[in-house]
């Protein structure tokens, strides 16, 4: 809500002080302020004119020139091309050299050959927005009610010198959603008590109990329903003060009766309602549930279809408003209006907030509701709205208010220790302080036994506990002036569990590896979620998606980098070496949560280096990926238990470039190249993945290291070439050579592949070379000859090689 | 001639030889030539046998001496051909040093994880442990527990990505609190934990939102822990984030699981407060939310409040770099265009 600075000050001494430290001071003590508004901003030599006389333009069908007083010795030609412009009128003229709405200059001129002094201005043209301005003037001049002095600026007639504080309230302080709530909040805050004006009413009419009867049946949804009748209302506009309170605003006025009510609305935050009397069927009102589609025309003539969950007013037979929401066009204030019911209710918010969100149909009335609103000063509001129409539409006013319920709640009484304040704060504020701040917020209070017994009003039913009171002191006594200090007492072990330590040892083993880490996001389509994933389970779905983009939690980190990689192409960066960590999830079952296993995934396309003056370039293949794989898995302490399986299971991968990853029998993850249609699909250059689950690698009894001296014995080297079939494995290979080659084999190491014609179709050609080493003694001649034999046998009988 | 006249002519041409040789392969022929089995000094000593017994001593010397004279001459004039081969060498391998090194790629972290990591060190040697918790969380911790319950108005304030009724993406990373202290034996000490995190909203991603992003959540509970000591320690966080000549100030606000609440501006460090366009005038950028932890959240976890109490706060990761580094698009983070990535590769603080 926009507060006035002038209202406000009618209430509450502003003691002068500039709208804008003001507000600062409001944002720093209490409510934060979005801005301070002046509706004068950029306008400037705007004045009232009088028409003194007007007459048709002689070249111009829909042109008129004016005279125009302008509060000069002279009047002035305008000319003016409003259909409503008359003689006698009291209008808003700009000014030649003047400014008005969007920065425009209007010059001294000529309209078809007619001199014309200025422009006489539309309330847009001045900065109006078009929802505000009165209907009768949306499409012409504005003409003011009554003369004003010619040659004074508009502003201040109209409001516009006023400073609007624009409130951005927290849910918890909608108290300050009226008016007399923000007067409260800034007397708080400059030790000002505010004063009200004081509601009278004559009630001259009829006992409001002839007139109607009312019954509520969800008395448990609507605590409080008053109603009360004025006769005999004149039907107007509202005097340009109250006008002027509504647009600035943003209520556009209509005619005294309804501004009556949104006028109130803005003074105490208790939204009213305004029946046309003599339009009800019957004079019995129910307020009840709505049927299961019933239908109902609210005031901005849309048809709407209820819900047995609305709750909504009728006049006996048909709904005539839908509570706490919007009025019923059927019973419609209009100008031939002469009799109003007048309702002050409170509806309960969360049945509000869902007829509200149901039908789409948010306004200030139902906002306020669901926010929450002064059940103490419901029967007050709805006499000011009483005391309001007596006077400006000489209304009489039923005597007594009707009530359909009427269930107040209790104040609250909290306990309050002084010292327990200071200890929660950290601050030495003396109990005297505290004293006058609950003063200045108006709270009743008395000191028994060293602790305050604190009575919060009505209006501030967001006070619960003592927490609540000690962040009134705390604000109000002012957070500049808390001492800044740091926790005290006993000392506590900061540091990471071994799953964050993994994590950063795995990111910098990749990043020494060149890979640049993304963040992808989690939510994925629905098509990726369970892609290159083994054992899928069922897709965890959002309920209701924001976009079929992010609709699906993730099962496997590639499709992310996949994503990231296709973005990355698009914009012309061809070499991409990347990793992501982060949570893969998988469905448990309907009810539990799903696991989420910490994951790593890297993908490699493109160059591994770019042609440069010193060497070509090379595009990357699946042995890069492993070297990088290797080396991570080295750091982790786990090279030599992690085996590669060719795999063809992940129809994402290239049957015969893939590899599962085992580290006993249990599956760590895959390495391999995305498969060639998927990359034709994507138009993707041939691309690299692998991911692994970090879980089952935390899950591994690491072995401590133990450190070895570096050998002093020689070490002998001999070189193993064969020769096999095409389908043998490296890993037969080694694994052969491993478990023969005695307790002196160090080390196996391939250095050549061969394949081609002159060793044979479907055969090739392995080069081995074996390190032997005995930490003890020297080798001899004999001990590695042994072992070399052994291990020719057993590649001869075991897979048919043939030693070169 | 005598054979010592010989041996003087043999040595004082040897020298000349020597001396006016460029090859070190010519240099050792004459090395063979004059002092090898077949050299001319070798033929003249085979004539001694013609000399008398006394002179032969005499020459056999005087012979020998001519021989090193020689040797030594030959050793100078290979250091003098070295020193002239090296020098050759040298001038043959000079390079441009101004050419670029070969390219050796080093990966750079995602800018949003130096951020965490680097406010993780600081908070671990603050004496707080880095607590993990799940993305997928239940109503009951991301709400109830929370003090939010169901048709709270501060549910709106958190639009939420629900997966069943009771199952949604978390909106916050504050389930951890709750999840810490249920878990926390107060009989052990204070509790002072951190958890970063991936955290959602039901979100149209653009410029200043986005759907997924992150968040850190800290909680400090003891005996004695004063707001005086919130606003100390978002001190300390604020001048290591942002630089030492940080101020901050703390305005009310309102969260349902502190009370009180409050917001946390720091003292703009693009104009040191003096007003510009990153704090759009006002002097002060909204860094965070923190506050007192509610009663009733330590209750609900079965925390007495009586005896404890304490307070909690969140960052945003993913804010802090977009006021640290001027990113003006939060989809930069997830996008990964690499250009954007690499940038950072510079910045380890
Ligand atoms: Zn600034």
């Amino acid at each position: 809500m926009k507060i006035s600075y002038q209202w406000l000050n009618s209430f509450v001494n502003l003691q002068e002080i500039d709208p804008q430290k003001l507000a600062d001071q409001v944002s720093l003590t209490g409510i934060e302020v979005a801005g301070v508004i002046a509706p004068d901003e950029g306008l400037k030599k705007i004045v009232v004119g009088h028409i003194l006389s007007t007459q048709p333009h002689p070249d111009s069908d829909h042109l008129t020139l004016c005279q125009v007083d302008i509060g000069e010795d002279e009047p002035v030609q305008i000319v003016c091309g409003a259909p409503n412009v008359a003689t006698d009128q009291y209008v808003i003229v700009a000014l030649p050299n003047s400014r008005i709405s969007g920065n425009v200059k209007i010059k001294r001129g000529k309209m078809r050959g007619q001199a014309s002094e200025g422009m006489i201005c539309s309330l847009q043209e001045i900065g109006f927005s078009d929802s505000v301005v009165p209907k009768e003037f949306q499409n012409g001049i504005y003409v003011f009610p009554k003369a004003e002095s010619a040659g004074q600026p508009v502003f201040p007639l109209l409001g516009m010198d006023d400073r609007m504080i624009d409130f951005d309230i927290t849910p918890n302080r909608a108290d300050t959603l009226g008016m007399h709530g923000a007067a409260w909040e800034v007397g708080a805050m400059l030790h000002e008590r505010p004063q009200f004006p004081e509601v009278e009413v004559s009630e001259t009419g009829q006992p409001t109990g002839d007139l109607l009867k009312v019954s509520v049946s969800e008395k448990n949804l609507v605590p409080q329903y008053l109603l009360k009748v004025v006769q005999n209302v004149e039907i107007k506009p509202s005097p340009l003060w109250l006008q002027i309170r509504l647009w600035n605003n943003g209520i556009r006025p209509i005619n005294n009766v309804v501004d009556v009510t949104n006028f109130v609305l803005l003074e105490y935050g208790q939204p009213l309602h305004a029946f046309d009397y003599d339009k009800l069927t019957t004079h019995e009102i129910l307020v009840r549930r709505a049927q299961q589609e019933e239908p109902m025309v609210t005031l901005d003539g849309q048809t709407r279809t209820l819900t047995s969950e609305d709750l909504v007013i009728t006049d006996g037979q048909n709904p005539v408003a839908i509570a706490g929401v919007m009025g019923g066009l059927s019973s419609e204030i209009t100008a031939d209006t002469h009799n109003v019911v007048l309702e002050s209710a409170v509806f309960d918010g969360t049945s509000i907030r869902k007829t509200a969100q149901h039908h789409n149909l948010h306004t200030e009335a139902s906002t306020r509701f669901e926010k929450g609103i002064d059940q103490g000063s419901v029967t007050e509001a709805l006499q000011r709205a009483v005391q309001l129409l007596e006077k400006l539409a000489n209304g009489e006013s039923s005597q007594s208010i009707l009530v359909g319920n009427q269930e107040l709640p209790e104040e609250k009484q909290i306990l309050m220790d002084p010292k327990r304040v200071n200890h929660v704060l950290g601050t030495e504020i003396s109990v005297a302080e505290m004293g006058t701040i609950l003063d200045d917020l108006g709270f009743g209070y008395e000191l028994k036994a060293e602790k305050y017994s604190v009575t919060v009003p009505l209006r501030r039913w967001d006070i619960f506990i003592e927490a609540d009171l000690i962040e009134e002191i705390a604000r109000l006594h002012g957070y500049d002036k808390l001492p800044s200090t740091l926790p005290v007492g006993i000392q506590t072990v900061g540091g990471f569990n071994k799953r964050q330590l993994l994590i950063r040892e795995v990111k910098q083993s990749l990043l020494a590896n060149g890979l640049d880490e993304v963040i992808s996001y989690a939510l994925v389509k629905e098509n990726e979620a369970a892609a290159f994933t083994y054992d899928p389970t069922e897709n965890i779905e959002l309920d209701w998606p924001m976009t079929q983009d992010h609709a699906v939690l993730r099962q496997n980190l590639i499709s992310g980098l996949l994503n990231d990689l296709q973005y990355n192409l698009a914009r012309k960066q061809s070499n991409v070496a990347i990793f992501e960590q982060g949570n893969i999830f998988q469905k448990v079952n309907d009810t539990d949560q799903p696991t989420e296993v910490p994951t790593v995934a890297v993908l490699w396309a493109g160059n591994v280096t770019d042609s440069n003056w010193i060497a070509k370039d090379r595009a990357v293949d699946f042995y890069d990926l492993k070297g990088v794989l290797t080396n991570l898995l080295k750091t982790l302490g786990l090279a030599d238990r992690v085996t590669y399986v060719a795999d063809q299971t992940l129809p994402e991968l290239h049957p015969g470039r893939s590899a599962k990853l085992l580290i006993d029998s249990q599956t760590l993850g895959f390495i391999g190249e995305v498969h060639p249609s998927l990359q034709h699909d994507r138009q993707l250059p041939p691309t690299y993945v692998l991911q692994l689950n970090l879980q089952l690698i935390l899950d591994q009894k690491q072995a401590s290291l133990v450190s070895q001296s570096a050998a002093k014995y020689p070490a002998v080297e001999r070189d193993l070439a064969l020769i096999v079939d095409h389908q043998v494995t490296n890993s037969d290979i080694s694994d052969l050579i491993k478990s023969n080659g005695g307790k002196y084999l160090s080390d196996v190491q391939i250095f050549d592949v061969f394949t081609g014609e002159v060793i044979g179709l479907k055969k090739k050609s392995l080069a081995y070379r074996l390190h032997f080493q005995n930490p003890a003694a020297t080798l001899t001649d004999d001990q590695v000859t042994q072992a070399m034999d052994k291990i020719q046998t057993a590649l001869q009988d075991q897979i048919d090689a043939q030693i070169r | 001639m005598g054979l010592k006249q010989q041996l003087e002519q043999l040595k004082e041409q040897g020298l000349e030889q020597i001396k006016s040789v460029n090859d070190p392969q010519e240099l050792n022929q004459i090395r063979v030539r004059l002092l090898g089995k077949k050299g001319p000094i070798t033929e003249v000593l085979r004539g001694m046998k013609d000399l008398s017994v006394d002179e032969r001593p005499k020459v056999g010397s005087f012979a020998n001496e001519i021989k090193q004279e020689i040797a030594g001459a030959i050793e100078k004039q290979v250091k003098v051909l070295d020193a002239v081969a090296l020098q050759k060498r040298l001038e043959h391998e000079t390079i441009d040093v101004t050419l670029p090194g070969r390219p050796v790629k080093t990966g750079t972290p995602h800018i949003l994880n130096q951020v965490i990591d680097d406010l993780e060190d600081l908070f671990v040697g603050l004496g707080y442990q880095v607590i993990d918790g799940p993305e997928v969380e239940t109503d009951h911790y991301n709400f109830e527990m929370m003090n939010i319950p169901k048709n709270h108005p501060a549910r709106d304030m958190q639009d939420t990505f629900y997966i069943t009724k009771e199952l949604l993406m978390r909106t916050h990373t504050s389930p951890n609190q709750a999840r810490t202290l249920e878990a926390h034996d107060f009989s052990k000490g204070p509790l002072k934990m951190i958890s970063p995190g991936r955290v959602y909203r039901r979100d149209t991603d653009d410029a200043t939102h986005s759907h997924q992003f992150h968040q850190i959540e800290g909680l400090v509970i003891d005996k004695h822990v004063t707001m005086a000591d919130l606003k100390g320690t978002l001190e300390v966080v604020a001048k290591h984030v942002f630089g030492e000549e940080r101020k901050i100030r703390l305005r009310p606000s309102y969260f349902p699981f502190t009370e009180p609440s409050i917001e946390v501006d720091i003292s703009c460090f693009a104009c040191g407060g003096k007003g510009c366009s990153v704090c759009k005038y006002t002097g002060w950028i909204e860094v965070l939310g923190a506050g007192m932890v509610h009663p009733n959240v330590l209750r609900g976890a079965g925390v007495d409040p009586e005896v404890y109490g304490g307070f909690a706060f969140g960052l945003g990761p993913d804010r802090f770099a977009m006021l640290k580094y001027g990113i003006n698009d939060i989809r930069e983070f997830y996008q990964n265009d690499l250009r954007f990535l690499q940038q950072f590769q510079q910045e380890v603080k």
